[in-house]
Formats: structure tokens, sequence, C-alpha cells
């Protein structure tokens, strides 16, 4: 297992990502981002192809449900398919 | 007009490279991609370059609207990847690429099956090279097993002309369409080319082995060369739908998973290219266009996604997701860049991805794939965690890895700089693109409609990215390999090579004792009676041999005497 802590070298100047707290000043925009884009939808007229697109917030709902799908299922997915860096360099 | 193939430009040009050194090398192989530019805008719609060939008439210039596309984002593609690898100092990779990409476009403007066979190959076997030029035994090994399933396409494709001229009597490539041996033959060719699932593993197992300038490279041609093909001769063949959409659903899910960031690319480009191969499978003008813009621009955002993690394989040594983060601090530019292009092939608005992607979805939706264009949704999602954020944030920023290293060269910044320049403005103005694509283009991809809706599945994703990572949800990057398709001819084969040795060894090894036993015993017998001292090879003194011969006449004289 790899360390992620951070390994700034001392007395280099510090970022302004380099603090937690403005990451979380990035997430907090991200999610008031989202939230006016969810509404948007009731603003606009739709002519859409397919049914499902007429609900309410559809690419919204869609776009977060199958991302944390994918993700999960391809972390599940490590248990059949992880193997050693080093697996088709030795002969067994 | 002179009517040679555009792609001869780059194989000739190739030639003297050799024998030029410094910055007269570089202006000489910079110039070569544009003087092709300028030839493909000068070419007429038409036939050119007849040869005669065992009683066929091959066309080598064959020139459509569908044709040139392909010869200006390739003669592009090689102008960017020549400024990219201006500096390295490797004749033999230089030669190898020019060679390579006029293959490439020698086999766009090709008219015939014949003429695509040979620019096919060539492709093939210079492209190897680039893999090679790594010099370590594991991309030895990956060139190989590269190198044998390319020239295999090579000899499907020329298998399935042969049946094909035999059966119509026409060596033309036009739309072939399955059914017939020889066309259903070219289609696995294609498909190899192309990547098809189970067929699409060389791809990722060569890609991530080959040089920091040779991937880039590799990312523009070969691939879409196939994509090309098909849309020659498979254009509204119903199950590339199906082929395309599983080719962008299953890759995403290793692309999550693999921790080579440059392997993490290849599996996305396979995502990407399911995209093209959807839209050549719906078939109509709206889907074509869609499948042709996107190869376009794809070639851009993807060489440029190459560029970039090749500036840090150049720089760090490796790029493994596992071991990097906060190069941002020491290479702000390439991270830019590189964010560019993640924006560009997720497909944010005012980015070229955007323009080009929403043609096929808009045709899948129109004909009614419901499945297919959910399925395309879904892939688009995941385009934007491996390439849209996994890419950039795993080597930029994260952790602070405590790397420092020199931002990238400057040939390298400008090539990434043009390219991140081209992502933008084709998405902020589709308008010469559309002008250029096969079918004439009635699609506006900034309606409000389309802007809300992919910014919604898009920051959502991004969204879920947040949720998974504050919650520890999100899979940590491990030093690690995934085992593929390929781990069945990788492994696989080999083992049952093995285990075939194991089980047959014993009877071999008995069947092999007792022939020697045998063999043994019959020479020993000889050996008694015709060896030295056996009965019948003794040999005798010269007085014996006159006893016998008087007792022989002795005797002789009796019978005879007796006889009377």
């Amino acid at each position: 297992m790899t360390d992620h802590s951070d390994q700034q070298p001392s007395g280099e100047k510090r970022y302004w990502l380099d603090e937690p707290r403005n990451v979380t000043k990035i997430v907090w925009a991200l999610v008031v981002l989202c939230a006016g884009l969810f509404f948007a939808d009731g603003f606009y007229e739709k002519h859409a192809e397919t049914e499902a697109e007429y609900l309410f917030g559809f690419y919204a709902i869609f776009g977060f449900t199958v991302y944390v799908g994918l993700v999960l299922i391809a972390k599940w997915l490590r248990t059949f398919l992880m193997r050693p860096e080093d697996y088709y360099d030795s002969d067994d | 007009m002179i009517d040679f193939s555009p792609g001869l430009i780059l194989i000739l040009g190739a030639l003297p490279v050799p024998f030029l050194r410094g910055t007269v090398r570089s202006a000489y192989m910079l110039a070569l991609p544009l003087i092709g530019l300028a030839f493909v805008f000068s070419l007429e719609p038409g036939a050119y370059g007849q040869v005669p060939f065992l009683g066929f008439e091959l066309t080598t210039l064959r020139v459509d609207r569908l044709a040139n596309v392909f010869g200006i984002i390739f003669f592009a593609a090689a102008a960017i990847s020549i400024l990219y690898a201006l500096k390295v100092e490797d004749t033999l990779q230089h030669v190898a690429a020019l060679i390579y990409s006029g293959g490439a476009i020698g086999a766009v403007y090709a008219g015939d099956l014949i003429t695509l066979f040979v620019f096919w190959e060539i492709t093939a076997i210079a492209s190897v090279f680039l893999i090679w030029a790594r010099r370590t035994e594991r991309a030895y090994r990956a060139g190989m097993r590269y190198l044998i399933i390319q020239v295999g396409s090579g000899v499907l494709l020329l298998a399935g002309a042969l049946f094909h001229i035999a059966e119509t009597g026409s060596v033309a490539f036009g739309n072939l369409g399955l059914g017939s041996l020889g066309t259903n033959l070219i289609f696995l060719a294609f498909g190899i080319k192309c990547a098809f699932p189970f067929l699409h593993n060389w791809l990722q197992d060569a890609y991530p082995e080959a040089t920091v300038s040779g991937t880039v490279w590799l990312s523009a041609f070969t691939t879409k060369l196939a994509v090309y093909a098909l849309a020659r001769g498979y254009a509204g063949t119903e199950i590339l739908i199906y082929i395309g959409a599983a080719m962008t659903a299953f890759p995403i899910f290793f692309a999550v998973i693999e921790n080579d960031l440059r392997r993490v690319l290849s599996y996305s480009l396979n995502n990407q290219l399911g995209f093209m191969v959807c839209g050549i499978g719906i078939g109509t003008e709206l889907a074509i266009n869609g499948a042709v813009a996107h190869a376009f621009v794809h070639i851009i955002y993807k060489a440029l996604l190459f560029m970039s993690m090749g500036a840090v394989l150049y720089r760090v040594g490796h790029v493994k997701a596992s071991s990097l983060g906060g190069l941002y601090k020491s290479m702000p530019l390439t991270a830019g860049f590189c964010i560019v292009g993640s924006a560009s092939i997720s497909a944010f608005p005012l980015f070229s991805g955007f323009v080009a992607k929403s043609l096929i979805l808009a045709a899948a939706a129109h004909e009614g794939y419901t499945i297919t264009f959910l399925v395309l949704l879904f892939a688009s999602a995941g385009v934007l965690d491996h390439s849209g954020i996994k890419v950039p944030f795993f080597s930029f920023f994260f952790h602070d890895s405590g790397i420092r290293v020199k931002e990238a060269p400057k040939n390298m910044l400008a090539a990434m700089g043009i390219a991140s320049f081209l992502c933008i403005a084709i998405g902020v103005w589709p308008g010469p693109l559309y002008a250029i694509l096969p079918y004439p283009v009635a699609f506006e991809p900034y309606t409000v409609a389309h802007v809300i809706n992919q910014s919604q599945l898009l920051l959502f994703a991004m969204l879920a990215f947040v949720f998974l990572m504050r919650t520890g949800l999100y899979p940590p990057e491990l030093p690690s390999v995934n085992v593929d398709f390929d781990v069945i001819y990788r492994k696989g084969l080999p083992r049952l090579v093995a285990a075939f040795a194991r089980i047959f060894g014993p009877v071999d090894q008995a069947g092999r004792s007792a022939m020697l036993r045998l063999i043994r015993t019959i020479v020993n017998h000889v050996y008694r009676h015709h060896g030295p001292g056996g009965a019948l090879a003794r040999s005798v003194g010269t007085g014996s041999m006159v006893f016998w011969a008087v007792a022989m006449l002795a005797g002789y004289l009796l019978i005879s005497l007796t006889s009377f």
C-alpha cells in the first residue's frame, strides 16, 4: 500500500490548494453549481427522443448513479482481476 | 494535378531523415506534414493514380470527402507529433513514425483492396519500431505480440480481399457489408485493428510500453485507420451498434482500477472507439458525420492526453498513479494542457468532444436505439472518471508525492499548446469541422437543452467522485496489474503448453526409453556377431586361408575321384 500522505519538502511555499479548507471551498462550489443545474431543468422546454429524458433532473440523477455504480463495481472487480505488478514478468 | 498518394510524402520523405542533423532536420520534418496538408487541400474529388496489376486496375488515389477528413487530421496529427518528438535523439523513431503515419494516410486514400492491404501492412510493420525503440525486454515482448496481431490483421485482410475479388471480379474498396466469406474476413481484419471486444488487448498491452513520443504517434493512426475503413466498408451494419456500445462500456471498468496512467488512456481510447463504431453501425448521415467528427476531435485530445502523460513519464520516469501526485507545482503548464484534454474527452460544452459526441448520441436516440443511447450515456459518465478526473487528478493533484521535476521541454509544451488550442477552438467554433464532414450538417450542438443536460451529467458525476473520495469508497490507486482477455494468450496458452508437457512428458519419456532399449538390444546383437571378435567379423591369417583353400581343393579332388 502506497503512502498517500503529503510529502511536501519543508520550507517550500504553500500553494492555495495545499490548504484543505480551500479544497472544501471547491467542493461547496461544485455542490452549489450542481444544485443550480438540477433546478435549471424546470426552466426550458424539453424535446427529448426518449421518455426517460422527460424525468425532472434525469441527466443529473443518471450521472450520479451510474458513476457511483461504475466505480463500486470496478472496485469489486479487483477481487478477480488484480495481480501483482510483475505478474506477467514471472514464468509460473 | 499530380496524382500520387499523399501518404508517399511522408513515406518517401522519411528516407533523407537519417542523413540530416540539428535544425535542418527539425525544419525538414516539420515541413513534410505541412506540405502534405497543402497537397490534400489541392486535391479534387475523383480517382487517380491507376496502376495495372495482374489484370486489375488499382486506384492508388481516391479522393472524396470521407478520405479527405481523415487525410487532414492525419497530417495535422503528424505535424503535432513531430513537434512533440523533435528533440528525440533516435533517428529510428523519426523514420518509423514518418513511414507509419504515411502508411495510414496512403491507406485512407486507397481506392482498392490491394492498395489498402499494402499500406495496412506498412502501418503494422513501421509502427512496431515505436514500441521496440523503448529498448527494454518488456517493450520487446509487447512489440512482438503487437506485431503478430497487426500482421495477422493484414493477412486476414488479404485473404478476405482475394475471396471478395474472386467472387465479384472487382478490387474496388467501397461499401462491402457482411454476408460473404470475403467481406466477413475483411470485417474481422478491420475489427482487430479497431480493437473490438476480445480482439482489443494488443492496444492496452502495447501502447503503454512504447516510447514517450511513440505512444502519441500510435494513438493517432492505427485505430482511426480502422474506423475509417469500417465507415467506408460497413456503414449501417447493425451489429456494429452493439459491438460499439460494448466497446464504450467494458473498458471503463478496467480504466477505473488501472494504475499505469498511459494504460488508463489506452482503455479510454478503446472506449472512445466504441462511440465511433456505434455511429458507423447506425449508419445514417447524422451518425456517420458524428463518427467521423468524433474520430477527428478524438485524435487531437487523445494525443494531447498521451503527450501530457508522456511529459510526466519523460520527467518523472514513470506514470504510476499510486506514486504520483502534486505535480502541478512543478509542471503547471503540462497540468493545464492535460486538463484541457480531459475536458475535451469528457465532452464539456465549449470543448471539442462535446460538438462531436453529441451527433452520435442524437443519432442513437433519434433512430430509437434507446438502450444503446443509455449505454453511451453511461460510458460518457465513465469517460469523465478515467480520463476526465483520474488522469489529471492523481498525477497533478491529490496528495503531494514530493516529486519535484522540471517543466516539460519547450517543444513538448508547444505541441501540447497547439493541441489544446484546437480542442477549445473546435469546441467553441465547430463550423469549420462540420463543413468538411462527409454529409451536410444540420445540427446545432449549443441548444439550452444540450448544454444543461450534458453539464448535469458531467457535474453530477463529478459530485459522485467527490462523494466517493470523501467517504473513502473510491478505490485507492494500487501498484498492480489487472488481468484482461490477454491473460488467455499471455498466461493461459503458455500454461496449457506446460500442462500438456507435464501430462504427455512421461508418456513421451517412456516411449523414448522403450525405443532406445529396443535399439540398444539390436545394436548389441549385431555387435556380437559383426563387432570385433564376433564370429562373422573375425580376421584370420593368410596361412589359415591357404590351409582352407588346400582343404577345399583336396575335398574337391576327393569328390572328383570317387565319382568316377
